[in-house]
């Protein structure tokens, strides 16, 4: 297993809410250290499909196996994949009732079982990276959003995920601070972690993205490498979505 | 095209602050305020003197007898007399040290609180001292002697059914309100059928079944102390209500927290411990205290299953023969106590609300 290179399997999914179709016979096969940018009109699905990658949502069809292991509802192997996930929001969800250095260290010190000075000390390491060190000790409502979004990937980056998602990071943020978030993420890149980002961020993904999925409709319609997915868009329904993202 | 010059940052008008603009803005606004503050200020001048002269001017607080109050206003000798009676009921009186030792004790817990940091640590401190109290009031071990629960009574009682009910139904309140939020169905409907049933019946109810028909079930010759019976029936009760009030904190969480803590790792109890109940309790603060501080003025209910509490030693009191005519002092004693306690503990709520209040901006 040490060697294989895809580490996110996803066959045949199918996804009902309730009686709405929100995913159909998606296949995606994602290789180690990769770099994925989903992007799609709002109820495409792109959000529903990475939120089923670590069981924040379940399916009733098809297979998905992280890291070769098969997510089923089995308490122990949805824990065994979310110590291998890492998620971040789009509305960050830290924990308001903790400090910015509680909020990092909850997950070592429980989970894992960490000492705590031990924990801090890896925190403040990854908040280092994020540039918010000297925030450690307040609390979340007190730093812009920017501020909070980059403590999140802080948080995530705590139990050394080998995969990254990422759920419209920067959708809730003023546009000034879409690029501080954007830098961080563009430095997590360059490293050997996977990612698999939800995001109309088109430049991030013309910048670091290794494939880009185009969705509508609860399906994949459309997969490629940055160059081809914009200058030669194929299916009409990506043209028309990247004439109006584009024509700003 | 213009540019403008950086404004520099002024006082607010001073027309907009003190004293004068307070009173008129809150009290002068309107005709019809005019009116309410007459009005107020009117019934304020006609209860106040009265009762100060009554109460205090007029009032005796000297000597022991009743012959002593002469002066026609109220007549503290009377609780003076009493008191023991009112503050520990009928326990005996060369004992009383280990009520007020407990008491004491309360202090040194408090004290500790203060300096420990673990929420483990303290919530086992808080065990072990509800353990030794009530060692130290029943007795009847290392050579104490032992003080049977009837003999209970008084303001100690009523603290006691108060504080025993409160942090018995505590836990119980949490597990109800986790369980009937649960997505498993049938702790679910455990959940909602307890707490639905329990909430349809009055506490008077409760203490009666516990008192009277609890007992019928029990094997010929079992018998439970009648005060753990009440206590058992109070905390059974308040924990339905806690229940409640959790729920509605549990509400006010956004889903996000959820999933980020599923998104990190955590597993249930740890998700809800950690990460959602904290928040969940701290919305409910209000709710919670306004449940205890109702549940501390239910315990004068427990009269009618022949419990003293504080306000029935007060009526008893005034019901002897040689104090008879005193109700008014004593009623007047026990609403101040009362009022004492439960505004000291609105108080405390607040304060609990601003130390745990994280959203500073």
């Amino acid at each position: 297993m040490k060697d294989r290179k895809e580490i996110i399997e996803i066959k045949n999914l199918n996804k009902w809410y309730g009686d709405f179709h929100v995913l159909k016979d998606i296949n995606l096969t994602i290789n180690k250290g990769e770099i994925i940018v989903v992007c799609g009109p709002s109820g495409s699905g792109k959000s529903t499909l990475i939120r089923c990658i670590n069981y924040l949502e379940q399916f009733q069809e098809g297979q998905i196996i992280v890291d070769g292991i098969e997510l089923v509802n089995d308490v122990k192997k949805i824990k065994a994949i979310r110590e291998e996930v890492a998620m971040v929001f789009q509305h960050f969800n830290l924990f308001p009732h903790l400090t910015i250095l509680d909020n990092l260290t909850l997950a070592p010190v429980w989970v894992r079982k960490m000492p705590r000075k031990e924990a801090e000390a890896m925190a403040m390491k990854y908040l280092e990276r994020v540039g918010i060190a000297n925030q450690a000790h307040k609390y979340p409502n007190q730093l812009s959003g920017g501020q909070q979004q980059r403590v999140a990937i802080a948080r995530s980056l705590c139990k050394n995920p080998k995969i990254m998602l990422f759920d419209e990071p920067t959708s809730a943020l003023d546009p000034e601070m879409v690029a501080e978030v954007l830098d961080v993420m563009i430095e997590l890149a360059r490293e050997d972690k996977t990612m698999v980002c939800v995001t109309h961020e088109m430049g991030f993904a013309k910048k670091v993205a290794d494939r880009i999925i185009f969705m509508d409709a609860g399906q994949i319609v459309e997969e490629n490498t940055p160059e081809e997915f914009f200058q030669n868009p194929e299916s009409d329904r990506l043209k028309l979505f990247l004439e109006q993202i584009l024509s700003h | 095209m213009a540019i403008y010059e950086k404004k520099q940052e002024r006082k607010a008008p001073s027309s907009t602050k003190g004293v004068t603009f307070w009173i008129r803005e809150n009290l002068f606004s309107t005709p019809l305020n005019v009116a309410l503050t007459l009005l107020g200020v009117m019934i304020l001048f006609w209860i106040v003197p009265p009762f100060v002269k009554w109460a205090y001017i007029n009032a005796n607080f000297a000597g022991t007898t009743r012959e002593d109050c002469v002066s026609g206003g109220a007549c503290w000798v009377f609780i003076r007399m009493k008191i023991d009676m009112f503050m520990y009921g009928f326990y005996p009186s060369e004992l009383r040290w280990r009520v007020n030792s407990v008491y004491g004790l309360f202090f040194v817990l408090i004290a500790a609180f203060k300096y420990l940091k673990s929420p483990l640590v303290k919530i086992a401190l808080a065990h072990v001292y509800f353990i030794v109290g009530f060692f130290l009031v029943h007795g009847g071990f290392f050579g104490m002697e032992a003080v049977p629960t009837d003999k209970w009574g008084g303001l100690m009682l009523t603290i006691m059914v108060a504080a025993v009910g409160i942090v018995a139904a505590f836990p119980i309140g949490v597990l109800l309100a986790l369980g009937r939020a649960s997505h498993l169905p049938i702790i679910k409907s455990i959940s909602v059928t307890y707490i639905e049933f329990i909430r349809g019946v009055p506490l008077i109810t409760i203490l009666f079944m516990s008192s009277i028909i609890l007992p019928l079930f029990f094997p010929e010759g079992m018998s439970f102390d009648k005060l753990l019976r009440a206590l058992i029936g109070i905390a059974m009760f308040e924990a339905a209500y806690i229940a409640e009030n959790i729920r509605g904190g549990l509400q006010s969480i956004p889903k996000g927290q959820y999933e980020a803590a599923d998104a990190i790792g955590l597993s249930y109890w740890q998700k809800m411990f950690l990460v959602i109940l904290p928040q969940a309790l701290k919305v409910a603060i209000p709710n919670l205290v306004g449940v205890s501080i109702a549940l501390f003025q239910d315990t004068t209910l427990v009269l009618i299953i022949g419990l003293f509490d504080l306000l029935a030693m007060v009526r008893l009191s005034a019901a002897d023969s040689y104090w008879l005519g005193y109700e008014t002092e004593g009623y007047v004693f026990v609403t101040f106590i009362f009022w004492f306690f439960c505004y000291s503990m609105s108080n405390f709520s607040q304060k609990l609300e601003k130390r745990f209040n994280t959203n500073l901006r």
